[in-house]
């Protein structure tokens, strides 16, 4: 059985089928089919094996350079006049960003598989270049697919990855975005699964790719947890995260799960609004129903027909969420809230200018949504933001908005 | 309630041969050129009929289905409507199964129980949903199969010998041997590892084996025909589809003509198989 409220852990999950009560699952064709329960069993002898996790922390720490600091953000503090805001300065990793700690993990299974050729969907570029990195440095084939509408919006993360030696595939079909990339990579990966292993960058696909993501990304919670106890002595009161699949924020919720007192909001990306059809909302706007592996809400239409995503964030742009969101969202453990394009843009510069910290458009949308809330808060409170990448990939496409907003 | 599957199989071996499963896109391009070319496939050769319930995110499929999809849809092509195409053949023919196959995300949001009820009512035979393995069966195979639905297994290359059984439990109708290790529409069959894989499944199943991804010619189907009992085509007539339209992505008076002419050329290669 899954962890349920009444089971007093929402640690617990998923059951051995991958499923969160009635989400998750392993809804891919035959042909994927066996190579999906290798993994498994790899990641399942790897995750009880205390060498595999004591080389990886030996990454974690000469290689990506955690722990990543938890920094009061004393300038943004002042300004909103409510709570503490903390920061977890995920975006000072290695390539910039929380998914480098997803890589070296899946990268590392990889290798005790006997497997030297990755594939990897990328939406900002991040996952794609955290996966070149890996690949470069233990030495294995590379290729990321990447839809072809963010080639062109994340330009310098497309001249990295190929400076690190992977191939990229821009991906035309569909919404030439998130979703079609991770379509491309599955469609590859039946081509090719005896040889590859699929490196998927967030907290989505089938079981155990969720719960696998979310172990190797929960570093950022155990760091935070040690790191607000040295700091404050107690834990935080609100924990805060941006959602594109969910991985970040699964990452920082996971390790305080099971402490009621504390309040989890994850963000979506609301896009032009919630209440037209551009936005990114898998919860706020979508229902149930099955993609890319499992069951978890999606953005479609009364026909079942998967509909385009939209957010001026690349890695926001995906139409569904990691199937633990979706159980989290339905158990009421976390409140899945939103920001738009616009409060995001504003959040960025925001940053910017208070905290000589340019984040990353992904985090501006948690940042945007704290703004409406904290100035309320009370001044003893805790929050931690997770800052979970640094926007230099976004520049090209943002300051010409920040410019016309009157914001440069 | 599916006899017309177990029937034509029979008749089929009865004449020493293979049956030919011809797969299109239900409203591909426009509901009514599709309706027509569904209504004219068993008199040009085909003894079952695959017909696709578009889906936005083919994930087993190669360009020409996923464009197939793509036209079907912005057509107007839904759930709904492919069942009701199928109450429509089922007017002028009783015979020819038809099985539908696609992904399983339309059927869950239509409901499973009102989807299965419907499916029979109109005349369906039986189902095959891409990305419901063996391990999601009380999704829709358990229930699908108590409603008289026989729910069609894919077996891969990669599916071991120790995942055969599990693989085979709960199948019925047939077994779809899918011939190659990759999507719809990109590689060639491999026509001499097919007898040996057809061989390995009728080891484990009294349930007829058909064969399908990457036959595109007669001689491909005769030679798949001449080992498994139903060669089964889809990209290759869905290019002819997408072939004969205009400019605009229209039918045309070639559409539904040059469907039925390459299946009648798949019909020939089968029925001469074994001769
Ligand atoms: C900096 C950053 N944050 C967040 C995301 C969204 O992914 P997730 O929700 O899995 O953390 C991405 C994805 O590309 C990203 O690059």
């Amino acid at each position: 059985m899954p962890a349920t409220a009444a089971t007093n852990t929402f640690r617990a999950g998923p059951d051995e089928d991958g499923h969160f009560g009635s989400f998750g699952g392993r809804y891919v064709a035959e042909t994927l089919m066996p190579l999906i329960l290798d993994v498994e069993a790899a990641w399942s002898q790897a995750r009880s094996d205390p060498d595999f996790w004591s080389e990886l922390r030996s990454y974690h720490v000469q290689y990506i350079g955690r722990p990543s600091p938890l920094y009061l953000a004393s300038r943004l503090t002042e300004h909103f006049g409510g709570a503490r805001l903390y920061f977890k300065r995920d975006e000072l990793n290695h390539t910039g960003a929380h998914k480098i700690n997803n890589v070296m993990g899946q990268a590392l299974l990889a290798r005790r598989m006997g497997k030297t050729r990755i594939i990897a969907e990328t939406g900002a570029g991040q996952h794609g270049v955290a996966t070149a990195t890996a690949c470069a440095l233990f030495d294995m084939e590379c290729e990321v697919f990447m839809g072809a509408e963010d080639v062109e919006r994340q330009r310098p993360n497309v001249d990295r990855m190929r400076l690190l030696g992977a191939k990229v595939h821009p991906v035309t079909s569909g919404s030439a975005t998130l979703k079609d990339a991770m379509n491309e990579a599955l469609r590859y990966w039946v081509s090719t699964a005896e040889t590859h292993f699929y490196i998927i960058g967030t907290v989505a696909g089938p079981h155990p790719y969720p719960q696998m993501v979310r172990d190797f990304q929960s570093v950022i919670g155990e760091e935070t947890r040690e790191q607000m106890l040295r700091a404050e002595g107690r834990l935080p009161d609100t924990l805060v995260a941006c959602i594109g699949g969910g991985s970040n924020a699964m990452g920082l919720f996971y390790p305080f799960l099971d402490e009621p007192e504390i309040t989890i909001y994850g963000v979506e990306a609301a896009g032009h609004g919630i209440d037209t059809d551009a936005h990114a909302a898998s919860i706020a706007g979508g229902r149930p129903g099955v993609l890319h592996g499992n069951r978890t809400y999606l953005l479609q239409d009364d026909d079942g027909q998967i509909t385009e995503a939209h957010s001026i964030s690349a890695g926001l742009d995906y139409p569904g969420i990691g199937p633990e969101h979706s159980w989290l969202h339905e158990t009421g453990r976390v409140q899945y809230v939103s920001a738009t394009d616009t409060a995001a843009l504003e959040a960025f510069a925001l940053c910017s200018r208070l905290e000589g910290i340019i984040p990353a458009l992904e985090p501006s949308h948690a940042l945007a949504f704290l703004a409406t809330i904290i100035g309320d808060l009370p001044k003893d409170h805790l929050v931690v933001m997770n800052m979970c990448g640094r926007g230099d990939k976004d520049l090209e496409a943002v300051l010409p908005r920040l410019d016309a907003m009157g914001l440069l | 309630m599916s006899d017309r599957l177990s029937r034509m199989f029979a008749r089929c071996a009865a004449e020493n041969r293979a049956a030919l499963g011809i797969f299109i896109t239900a409203s591909d391009p426009d509901v009514d050129t599709s309706q027509a070319i569904l209504d004219h496939l068993p008199g040009a050769g085909a003894d079952m009929i695959e017909f696709g319930m578009p889906f936005s995110d083919p994930m087993a499929d190669g360009p020409a289905i996923q464009a197939s999809s793509q036209r079907a849809l912005r057509a107007g092509g839904s759930l709904a409507r492919t069942v009701g195409m199928v109450r429509r053949f089922r007017d002028r023919d009783g015979t020819t199964p038809v099985v539908l196959m696609g992904y399983y995300n339309p059927i869950y949001s239509y409901g499973v129980a009102r989807f299965l009820d419907e499916a029979a009512v109109a005349g369906v035979d039986g189902l095959i949903v891409v990305d419901l393995p063996p391990e999601e069966d009380e999704e829709l195979c358990l229930p699908a199969t108590r409603a008289g639905l026989p729910f069609v297994r894919l077996a891969a290359p990669t599916t071991r010998d120790s995942r055969l059984p599990a693989v085979l439990r709960n199948a019925s109708g047939f077994i779809y041997h899918v011939s190659i290790t990759g999507i719809t529409g990109t590689r060639a069959v491999p026509t001499d590892l097919v007898r040996d894989a057809v061989a390995r499944l009728k080891a484990h199943t009294d349930l007829p084996v058909g064969v399908g991804f990457g036959i595109r010619t007669p001689e491909q189907a005769a030679a798949v025909a001449r080992v498994a009992d139903a060669a089964i085509v889809g990209s290759a007539v869905v290019t002819a589809i997408a072939e004969s339209l205009d400019a605009d992505g229209r039918a045309g008076e070639r559409t539904v003509p040059a469907v039925l002419e390459l299946v009648g050329s798949l019909a020939g290669g089968v029925r001469d198989a074994r001769r």
